[in-house]
């Protein structure tokens, strides 16, 4: 990678032209939006707000299906410049295989599991990546039906990432990305008498989550031996910074798209090599972790 | 931005088709015509809507689904929910110009065309329908009617009526509101005589703020970096006038 900084996935959506786009404007690596076996509507509107530096979404992983995904991909793969990370989930774990294989077809740099989006609930009724059980076996299927990269994303949402981070780490994941979306929460709207989403509840991003993912990387990365990709809440250089001094090789970035636009990720790495400088550090591995 | 109530204080009937209503208070920072809010009405549906009118802020809708048809059933005193103003609106430039509005993008043209008065631009107003009942009012004086039957004003499409137009005086720019088909064909005649426009286009939209990505065309986000986007943008949409993301973000005809 030219630089520590990744599109997060589900930010700026399914199409290939849009991570070409986030790449022009200095991401080192882009994902792409989740996308399962077959297509999916996803939550009717309202799906997002915003409101003082928080966000809220329940999109509900609406995308246009792998074999259409196919499609976007190869068009990133081909002219982004930069490493494409496919990110694939399903609500079934028997899925996770079928949609891994399919997704490795278009030959995207990295494959990202994604088990813990808190809008698509498992037979259970919580993400894969809330028990070591189905994350260790969401992380086999997927490790069997692909020869790429495997990153797993895990939920921050549970009472010990830990357990969690070493089972996807045993079943095989060459990366952890923490964290998806917290909460979930929700928003009332006094007048309407209602909830704002649609779907009641949504996943919670920006820069208030910041030092929860920032706890749930240090604790994951003293855990594992795997590289841990840190996000959640980063907005510029000294987000990613301590990030990077809490132990994760790579910071990923979503909801500061919504504030700065796509030209963030230029931004964020010009604020991050000033302030390395200033540290006296040439080079990301000579970061040296908070104790 | 989380969504603000605004009370219906009048609501008129402008043809079979679209209703427009009259709001009690303003958005917290003052739209320019071409951007649009997300309208909610709790229970049913958030959808993109362009403002129609300031001094009182006016949404115009048309009755084509769900969403829409329970906005025809509101009344006098009822509440709508809305965020924005959100986009990039028209970007007044030069005299004289030409509207042309196809369906409900007279709502966003109604506007530009007030802006334009006041600030003593000399325009012409194109409005097309495919009959008589489904025109707007005529709420611009220099607006000229078109319909696709010939059931009143001209008969033919508001293309034709642009380039009659065209061919008669010089103008500066042409800004276009309406079906796909009918902007490509604007974009069309525009460019063979290098004539500069800016164009509204309608793409599926869910958040508004340009973080979902589901309007992306061609690397832009129709809610952010448009929904008006002018030639030399347009230029770079291969999309344009051929596909679309749907609601899941599969390719559909545009
Ligand atoms: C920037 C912008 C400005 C708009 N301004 C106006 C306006 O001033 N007046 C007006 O009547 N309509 C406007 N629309 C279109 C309006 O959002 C839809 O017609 C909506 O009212 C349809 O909802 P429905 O449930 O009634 O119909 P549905 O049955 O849901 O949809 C009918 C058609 O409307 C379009 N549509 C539906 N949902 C969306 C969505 N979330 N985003 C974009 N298009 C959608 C699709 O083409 C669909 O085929 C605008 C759209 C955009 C993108
Ligand atoms: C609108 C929106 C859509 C998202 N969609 C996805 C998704 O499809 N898959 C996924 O793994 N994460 C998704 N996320 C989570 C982000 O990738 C990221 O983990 C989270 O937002 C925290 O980072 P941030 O604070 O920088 O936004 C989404 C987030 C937002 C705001």
């Amino acid at each position: 990678m030219r630089n520590p900084t990744i599109l997060a996935s589900g930010i700026l959506g399914v199409s290939g032209d849009m991570l070409i786009r986030a790449a022009h404007g200095g991401a080192g690596a882009v994902t792409s939006k989740s996308c399962s076996l077959e297509p999916r509507v996803g939550h009717p509107n309202p799906t997002v707000i915003e409101s003082e530096g928080l966000m809220m979404n329940a999109i509900g992983l609406s995308n246009p299906g792998v074999d259409e995904e196919i499609r976007e991909l190869r068009r990133a793969i081909k002219d982004a410049g930069v490493p494409v990370i496919a990110s694939v989930f399903a609500d079934r774990l028997e899925e996770f295989a079928a949609v891994t294989s399919r997704s490795s077809e278009a030959w995207p740099h990295l494959i990202e599991l994604n088990i813990s989006c808190p809008n698509v609930e498992s037979k259970i009724g919580m993400p894969f990546s809330c028990s070591f059980e189905t994350a260790a076996k969401a992380t086999q299927l997927a490790r069997s039906s692909t020869k790429l990269p495997l990153i797993v994303k895990l939920s921050p949402n549970v009472p010990d990432i830990v357990s969690i981070a070493r089972a996807v780490e045993d079943a095989g994941a060459d990366a952890i990305c923490a964290i998806n979306t917290v909460g979930p929460g929700m928003a009332i709207d006094i007048q309407a008498r209602r909830p704002i989403l649609s779907n009641k509840t949504g996943g919670i991003s920006g820069k208030l989550i910041r030092p929860i993912a920032l706890r749930c990387v240090y604790q994951i990365s003293r855990a594992v031996k795997i590289p841990v990709i840190g996000t959640g809440g980063i907005e510029n250089g000294k987000d990613a910074l301590e990030m990077l001094m809490c132990g994760a090789r790579a910071v990923g970035v979503g909801t500061a798209v919504y504030s700065q636009g796509p030209e963030v990720f230029s931004k964020i790495n010009q604020e991050l090599e000033n302030l390395m400088k200033k540290q006296g550090y040439s080079k990301i591995s000579e970061i040296k972790l908070v104790d | 931005m989380l969504p603000i109530p605004f009370e219906i204080t009048k609501i008129s009937k402008d043809n079979a088709k679209t209703r427009t209503l009259l709001l009690a208070g303003q958005l917290p920072t003052r739209p320019s015509p071409g951007q649009f809010v997300m309208a909610w009405l709790p229970g049913i549906g958030e959808k993109p809507i362009g403002v129609a009118g300031l001094a009182p802020l006016r949404l115009t809708i048309a009755k084509v689904g769900p969403f829409s048809s329970a906005v025809h059933q509101l009344k006098k005193g009822d509440f709508i929910w809305l965020r924005g103003p959100f986009g990039k609106g028209f970007k007044i430039k030069g005299k004289p110009a030409i509207l042309i509005a196809g369906g409900y993008g007279i709502a966003p043209l109604t506007f530009l065309a007030e802006e334009m008065k006041k600030r003593k631009i000399k325009f012409t107003l194109i409005a097309g329908a495919k009959t008589k009942n489904e025109l707007p009012p005529k709420k611009i004086p220099a607006t000229v009617f078109c319909t696709n039957d010939g059931s009143s004003g001209a008969k033919g499409f508001a293309t034709d009526l642009l380039e009659k137009l065209l061919s008669k005086s010089a103008v500066s720019c042409v800004y276009g509101c309406g079906p796909e088909a009918m902007l490509v064909k604007l974009a069309e005649i525009c460019g063979k005589r290098k004539i500069p426009f800016q164009i509204s286009l309608d793409r599926y939209m869910k958040c508004g703020i340009g973080i979902c990505g589901s309007c992306a065309i061609n690397g832009f986000l129709a809610c952010k970096d448009g929904p008006v986007f002018d030639e030399k943008q347009v230029a770079k949409m291969p999309d344009f006038g051929k596909t679309k993301l749907d609601e899941s973000g599969r390719r559909v005809r545009a």
